[in-house]
């Protein structure tokens, strides 16, 4: 939330430059000092892990282009190149392919915690919305870094997903067909993609951390929501974010460094396809087409639906709708934890994701498929009838009078918070 | 500002200064503006379309003579597969004894026949020469490679193809039967040069 400033120049350096750009101010108002409530729990700590992972991905990624090749008759050698020649390669490529699924892992527990809460609704919209975008830009990311291996999967998985947009076809005639064209830079997925692909996913990541800035610019206005879901009524209720919430979530990311550790170290190509260790040949498609598991539940979404331009439709709404969801949602209370009819209805849409992504593993026919259409449906409903119904006829349990009394129980009596120290101290 | 700066030491001919004469230069400034951020942005885009290089491959010539009835070939052309199917005079009936109605796409697909010809067997195979059938052999739907064109591979219910990769299946003249994909397979404009060579493209 908007405070004001405790920030107090001390040298003459400080004061000279807090005229000029006052950068420091901003870090120790914002990241220092900045009033967090009192009652967040381990699941808030995953934006931490996020910013951490942006950055693991956008350092790996930088030295890994140092030697990596983007031509369609060298990029697959150069990827084994950098696993068996270079110093350190196969520790560079095993974290940045990893980190991909760790990052996805992180976004994923964050959005989920963000519909469980209510971190969506007024006056967090913006919020909410910055977030969309990013996990949008993010899966763009990978499907491009995930392309340039140029293995049998890469290659397919482009065909596949570029053929996405020929649906277009069925709107207006040729069109998709000239964008696909226009998207390959030829008549079928080969170098000038492949260069093309190299040169976007270089440069989403930075797009990414240009509109996380804005996420956190967003969250720093109302400031953190919490798991009461209600408002932080005073100064009381809140801790300075450094120490307390920096250990905190410094504690969470050792912990969810030992995870990815664990991936790299031990088991790097298991969450990934053993077909991308084939190089890419336009003549064969593989048996079965099967994308990573973060975008697993997506493609089962798409292949559900038993026609082309819907399929896509399906496929790009499950994620569209998640930027309307401040909308859709009725209730007047933000979190799940008080409201016992949607809270069935939540985790069955978490059981429904997850069920997706087994399915989008399956091949398309009989029973996955009948199961496919099933839980595509309960995804789509949850957000479109669940969303806005259950909230208008829900009556929310009563909430608490306050975080204090969430936290200590209605005859606790407020005690003076150990906030705001002079900076010194509370280094 | 000095208090004695005002206004009336600047005097604005009012009769030069008519609104709407500085909205139509407003407009026309941002008008050429926009034109010009278009004139700029399109290089940027269209060097992405095919390049030169990639349109020059445009054209190619295949010899048939080795091909007996029942074999099939793959060429490429413009980077895609192009299926060559020397057909047998089984696949030929089976594919002439269906009917249109049972098509999910009734459109030939062939630019070597007029626009929006119906996708009867005679359409989609070589002209006057029915036991050749050549066409692009790419799925449909997504874009995969469909299985059929070697002996052991699995060619679905219809005897043509099957795609892998969601299940499309297509007929011995190459038209889609069992979905997901929306059309036949497209053939590629091409021409018999003499009996045993065609040129693609």
């Amino acid at each position: 939330m908007s405070h004001p400033s405790t920030y107090e120049p001390n040298s003459g350096f400080e004061k000279w430059l807090d005229a000029r750009l006052p950068v420091v101010r901003v870090m120790n108002d914002q990241f220092i000092t900045f009033p967090t409530p009192r009652n967040l729990n381990y699941w808030w700590t995953f934006g931490g892990i996020l910013t951490f992972m942006l950055i693991s991905q956008i350092a790996t990624g930088v030295v890994l282009a140092m030697h990596y090749v983007p031509a369609a008759d060298r990029a697959f050698d150069s990827v084994e190149h950098i696993m068996r020649d270079v110093n350190w390669g196969w520790l560079l490529r095993y974290t940045h392919a990893v980190g991909a699924s760790m990052f996805f892992l992180a976004a994923y527990i964050h959005t989920f915690r963000g519909l469980y809460y209510g971190s969506y609704k007024a006056p967090r919209e913006i919020l909410w919305i910055l977030g969309v975008l990013i996990l949008l830009l993010m899966i763009a990311t990978a499907f491009m870094g995930y392309s340039l291996v140029w293995g049998q999967m890469s290659f397919w998985a482009v065909t596949v997903i570029t053929n996405l947009f020929s649906s277009l076809d069925a709107v207006v005639p040729g069109i998709g067909t000239r964008l696909v064209q226009w998207i390959w830079g030829g008549f079928a997925v080969g170098g000038p993609t492949l260069t093309r692909l190299y040169s976007l996913h270089y440069l989403f990541p930075f797009l990414i951390a240009g509109v996380v800035v804005l996420h956190i610019w967003a969250l720093h206005v109302p400031g953190n929501n919490n798991p009461t879901g209600i408002d932080v009524k005073g100064p009381r209720e809140t801790l300075p974010f450094h120490p307390y919430y920096t250990m905190k979530d410094g504690f969470a990311l050792v912990l969810f460094a030992l995870l990815f550790a664990s991936f790299v170290f031990y088991a790097p190509n298991t969450l990934g396809h053993t077909d991308n260790y084939i190089p890419a040949n336009p003549l064969a498609t593989p048996q079965h087409i099967v994308p990573e598991w973060y975008f697993l539940p997506f493609y089962a979404i798409l292949r559900a639906i038993p026609s082309k331009l819907f399929g896509v439709a399906g496929l790009i709404g499950s994620i569209v709708v998640l930027f309307f969801v401040p909308w859709l949602d009725t209730s007047r209370v933000r979190s799940t934890r008080y409201r016992p009819i949607y809270k069935w209805f939540f985790w069955a849409f978490v059981v429904t994701c997850f069920v997706l992504g087994y399915l989008g593993s399956q091949p398309p026919e009989g029973v996955y498929l009948i199961l496919g259409r099933i839980f595509t449906a309960y995804y789509f409903l949850f957000f479109l009838l669940v969303m806005p119904v259950v909230g208008w006829i829900e009556k929310p349990r009563g909430l608490p009078g306050s975080i204090t009394e969430a936290v200590l129980g209605p005859e606790a009596k407020p005690q003076a918070a150990p906030r705001q120290r002079e900076p010194e101290a509370a280094l | 500002m000095a208090d004695n700066v005002t206004p009336a030491q600047f005097p604005i001919p009012q009769d030069e200064d008519d609104p709407s004469r500085r909205d139509v230069i407003m407009i026309a400034a941002g008008g050429f503006a926009a034109v010009g951020l278009g004139l700029g942005l399109w290089p940027l885009l269209d060097q992405m379309n095919p390049d030169q290089s990639a349109l020059s491959l445009a054209t190619i010539e295949v010899d048939l003579s080795h091909l007996e009835e029942g074999q099939a070939l793959t060429v490429m052309w413009r980077g895609k597969p192009i299926f060559i199917r020397h057909r047998t005079a089984k696949e030929i009936e089976e594919a002439k004894a269906v009917p249109l109605d049972d098509l999910i796409d009734p459109i030939a697909r062939n630019p070597n026949v007029p626009d929006g010809s119906p996708a009867t067997d005679a359409n989609r195979a070589a002209t006057d020469r029915e036991p050749w059938l050549v066409m692009i052999g790419i799925c449909t739907h997504l874009g995969c490679i469909p299985k059929g064109q070697s002996v052991t591979d699995y060619k679905g219910n219809y005897g043509g193809w099957f795609c892998p990769c969601h299940g499309s299946q297509y007929d011995t003249a190459g038209r889609v039967r069992v979905g997901p994909a929306p059309q036949n397979m497209y053939i590629p404009p091409y021409a018999f040069i003499t009996d045993t060579k065609i040129k693609i493209g």
